[in-house]
C-alpha cells in the first residue's frame, strides 16, 4: 500500500502538478468547449453578421463581397419583412401563453396532486412526445387539421368547423410541439415549492386563490419564464410547422429559408433579426432572475 | 365550556394503515402556555396540524374556543402557526412577511404596515423591515415568523419546535422570550416539542405523548416528580428506575420505582450516618461524567441495576472526581422520592 503511495507514476506526478496549478486544471478543462463555443457558434454568428452586408448579382445570384447597408435597409422599408416579423413574434408570444396556460394545471397535477410515485412515471409520459420526429407530429396535425379531418369530425356536432392550415393552425400546432418544454420547468419548480408556505399562506387567512396569487405564482415565475424561453425561440425559429399546416402564411423562418438559395445576404439580414428579438427577450427574462436558477 | 381556548376529543388520525394518533382527549384554558411533548413520531405535530387546520382527523372533533372546528379549513380558523422551518415566504422582505395576513384580511395598507412595524419592532427586528428572509440568520427568521404569527393577535399560537434548528445559547435565550411574550400578549401557546427541558421550563401545563396517545398531562412538577406512566418516567429527566430485586431489596417493595438523579447523595461506603427514614443501596462507580457545575455517577448496585446520581460540584473539582471510578460507594435518600411508577408491579 505504501508502496503505491509513492511511486510516482507519470498519471500521478501530472495529477500532482494539476492539483498545484488550479489554473492550468482549469484552462485544461474549459479550452475544448470554450473553443467550440467560440469557433463554432461565435464565429458563424459573426459570419452570419458580416454576410449581411455583402450583395447578390441579380443576375446570376452568386454572392458579390461589396459591402453596404442595402439588405438593412430593406429590411426596414419593406412592409412585407417588416410584417413577417411582427407576425413571427405574435406567433411566439401566442404559442408562450397557450403553452404556459395548459402547461400550469398539468404541472400543478404532476407536481402537487399526483401520489409521489405516480410523479416520475407522469413526466416521462410528458417527455415521450419528444422522443416521436418533429416530422410525424406535424404531418400528423396536418390530417387532422385537414377539411374534413379528425378535428372537423369532432366539431362538426357542434356546428362548428376546425380552422383549417393557416395562422391558427400554425400557434396550434406549434403550442402542441413545445408544450413538453414548458410543462418541464413548471412542474420543477412547484415540486420544489415548499408545502408549508402554502400552509403558512393559508394558515394566515388567505384562501386558495389567495394563496395561487400571492405565492405559488411569483414562485414560480421564473420556471416560467425558463420554459417561455424554450416555446418563445422554437416558435420564432420554425419553419417547417408552418409550412405544413400554415397554408400561405409566411413566418420569418420560411423567408430566410427561400432566400438561402436566391439571396444569401438577404437571408442572413433576415437571419440577424431572430438573433437580436431573442437577445432582447433573454434580456427581459432576466430580469425575472430565471437565468441564475437554471 | 368557559375559559377553554381548545379542546380535543377523542382525535384519530390514520395514514394508511399506520396510526398517527390515536384518540387524543385534551383541554386546553385560555391564556395558557401549553406544550406537547414527546419523541418524534408520537403523534404531537400532527395533533398541532389539526389543530390548525392542515390535516382532516380520520375521526374526533377539534373545538376552539366553544365551536366545533373539525370541518373547517385553516383560513377559516382564529389560529396561527410558527412552523418549525419558519415557512417565511422568500419572495417578500420582512416587513412583507409579517404584514401578509393582515392584507389578506384587508386591514388598509397605513394600518398594516403600522402594526407589521409594531411587530418587528416587539422582536427588536425593527430595522429589518426591507431585507429578505435569507438575509436573516437562523434566530431572527424565527423571530420574523413569530412577528407574523402574533400580528393578526389570533386566539390561539401554535408552535412546532420553533427553537428546534437553533444554537443552544440562541434557544435558551429564545425561551425566555418567547416565555415573557406570551405573558405579555395573553394568547394561548401551544408547544410542540421533543426536548423535556424546553417543556419543563416554559409550560404552564404539558402533556407527554407516546405513540399517538397522551401518557400524562399535568404541570411541570407533576409530570417531573409524579410521572403517570414508566414511559412518562423514562422520558421526562433521567431515567433512573429500580426494578424487581433491587427494588425489592433498597425499597422494600417488588415494583418499578422512579428516583430522580439529583435527590441522590453519594456517600463513602463506610458512611455509617444511618438517618432516619432514608433508603441506602451499596455498589460500584462504574462512570463519573464531569459536567462542570455537578457530576453525574453512574453506579452498579449490588442489589443489581444501576442509577444514576447528580452532584453539584461544591467543593471537588474534575481530578477530585476522577479518582471515583471504580471506587465502593453509598447511595443515600429520602424515601419521599422513592416514587412508584403507576401501572407497574
Amino acid at each position: 500500500m505504501t508502496d503505491t503511495a509513492h511511486a510516482a507514476g507519470p498519471v500521478r506526478r501530472l495529477a500532482g502538478i494539476l492539483h498545484r496549478r488550479p489554473r492550468l486544471q482549469l484552462s485544461l478543462l474549459l479550452s475544448a468547449p470554450l473553443a467550440w463555443l467560440v469557433l463554432a457558434y461565435l464565429g458563424s454568428l459573426t459570419v452570419l453578421f458580416l454576410s449581411a452586408f455583402w450583395t447578390t448579382d441579380a443576375f446570376t445570384s452568386n454572392v458579390v463581397k461589396v459591402w453596404n447597408t442595402d439588405n438593412f435597409t430593406a429590411l426596414f422599408t419593406t412592409d412585407v419583412y417588416r410584417q413577417v416579423a411582427l407576425r413571427s413574434v405574435g406567433v411566439a408570444l401566442a404559442v408562450t401563453v397557450l403553452c404556459v396556460l395548459i402547461a400550469f394545471p398539468i404541472a400543478f397535477y404532476t407536481a402537487r396532486i399526483a401520489q409521489p410515485r405516480w410523479r416520475p412515471l407522469l413526466v416521462v409520459a410528458i417527455l415521450t412526445p419528444l422522443w416521436a420526429s418533429y416530422l410525424v407530429k406535424a404531418y400528423a396535425w396536418r390530417l387532422i387539421l385537414a377539411q374534413g379531418g379528425l378535428l372537423d369530425w369532432l366539431l362538426g356536432p357542434l356546428g362548428i368547423k376546425g380552422p383549417g392550415y393557416g395562422l391558427t393552425a400554425t400557434v396550434l400546432v406549434l403550442t402542441y410541439l413545445w408544450l413538453p418544454y414548458m410543462v418541464l420547468p413548471i412542474h420543477a419548480g412547484l415540486e420544489q415549492l415548499p408545502a408549508n408556505l402554502l400552509d403558512a399562506s393559508a394558515d394566515l387567512g388567505a384562501r386558495t386563490g389567495r394563496t395561487f396569487r400571492a405565492v405559488v405564482l411569483p414562485m414560480v415565475l421564473p420556471s416560467v419564464a425558463a420554459g417561455s424561453v424554450f416555446t418563445f425561440s422554437l416558435s420564432l425559429g420554425d419553419y417547417i410547422a408552418v409550412q405544413i399546416v400554415g397554408g400561405k402564411t409566411q413566418l420569418i423562418g420560411n423567408l430566410i429559408y427561400s432566400n438561402i438559395t436566391l439571396d444569401l445576404p438577404l437571408a442572413a439580414a433576415l437571419g440577424t433579426v431572430p438573433v437580436v428579438i431573442i437577445v432582447l427577450y433573454l434580456l427581459a427574462v432576466r430580469r425575472t432572475g430565471a437565468l441564475s436558477s437554471l | 365550556m368557559e375559559g377553554m381556548a381548545i379542546r380535543l376529543q377523542n382525535l384519530r388520525k390514520t395514514f394508511g394503515r399506520t396510526e398517527a394518533v390515536a384518540g387524543v382527549e385534551l383541554e386546553i384554558a385560555d391564556g395558557e402556555f401549553f406544550s406537547m411533548l414527546g419523541p418524534s413520531g408520537s403523534g404531537k405535530t400532527t395533533v398541532l396540524r389539526m389543530i390548525a387546520g392542515f390535516e382532516a382527523p380520520t375521526s374526533g372533533t377539534v373545538e376552539l374556543a366553544g365551536s366545533d372546528v373539525t370541518r373547517l379549513a385553516p383560513f377559516e380558523r382564529d389560529v396561527h402557526t410558527v412552523f418549525q422551518d419558519y415557512a417565511l415566504f422568500p419572495h417578500m422582505t420582512v416587513e412583507q412577511n409579517v404584514a401578509y395576513g393582515l392584507k389578506v384580511r384587508k386591514v388598509p395598507k397605513p394600518e398594516r404596515l403600522k402594526q407589521a412595524r409594531e411587530a418587528l419592532a416587539s422582536v427588536r427586528l425593527a430595522d429589518f423591515g426591507t431585507r429578505r428572509p435569507s438575509q436573516l440568520s437562523g434566530g431572527q427568521r424565527q423571530r420574523v415568523a413569530l412577528a407574523r404569527a402574533l400580528v393578526g393577535r389570533p386566539k390561539v399560537l401554535l408552535l412546532d419546535e420553533p427553537l428546534g434548528a437553533l444554537d443552544l445559547k440562541l434557544r435558551e435565550q429564545m425561551q425566555v422570550e418567547l416565555k415573557a411574550i406570551q405573558r405579555e400578549v395573553g394568547i394561548t401557546f401551544v408547544f410542540v416539542t421533543h426536548d423535556q427541558e424546553e417543556a419543563l421550563t416554559m409550560s404552564d401545563r404539558i402533556a407527554v405523548f407516546n405513540q399517538g396517545r397522551v401518557e400524562q398531562v399535568g404541570t411541570p412538577a407533576q409530570i417531573y416528580e409524579r410521572p403517570a406512566t414508566p414511559f412518562v418516567a423514562g422520558f421526562v429527566g433521567t431515567s433512573n428506575l429500580l426494578t424487581d430485586d433491587a427494588a425489592e431489596q433498597v425499597v422494600g417493595d417488588r415494583a418499578t420505582y422512579s428516583i430522580r438523579p439529583e435527590k441522590i447523595r453519594v456517600l463513602k461506603e463506610s458512611a455509617l450516618a444511618d438517618e432516619p427514614r432514608h433508603s441506602r443501596a451499596t455498589g460500584t462507580v462504574a462512570e463519573v461524567v464531569y459536567l462542570g457545575d455537578a457530576t453525574r455517577f453512574l453506579v452498579d448496585l449490588d442489589a443489581g441495576g444501576r442509577l444514576t446520581a447528580l452532584q453539584q460540584n461544591l467543593e471537588t473539582s474534575s481530578e477530585d472526581v476522577a479518582a471515583f471510578r471504580g471506587s465502593r460507594v453509598t447511595l443515600q435518600w429520602h424515601q419521599r422520592h422513592n416514587f412508584r411508577v403507576p401501572g407497574t408491579r
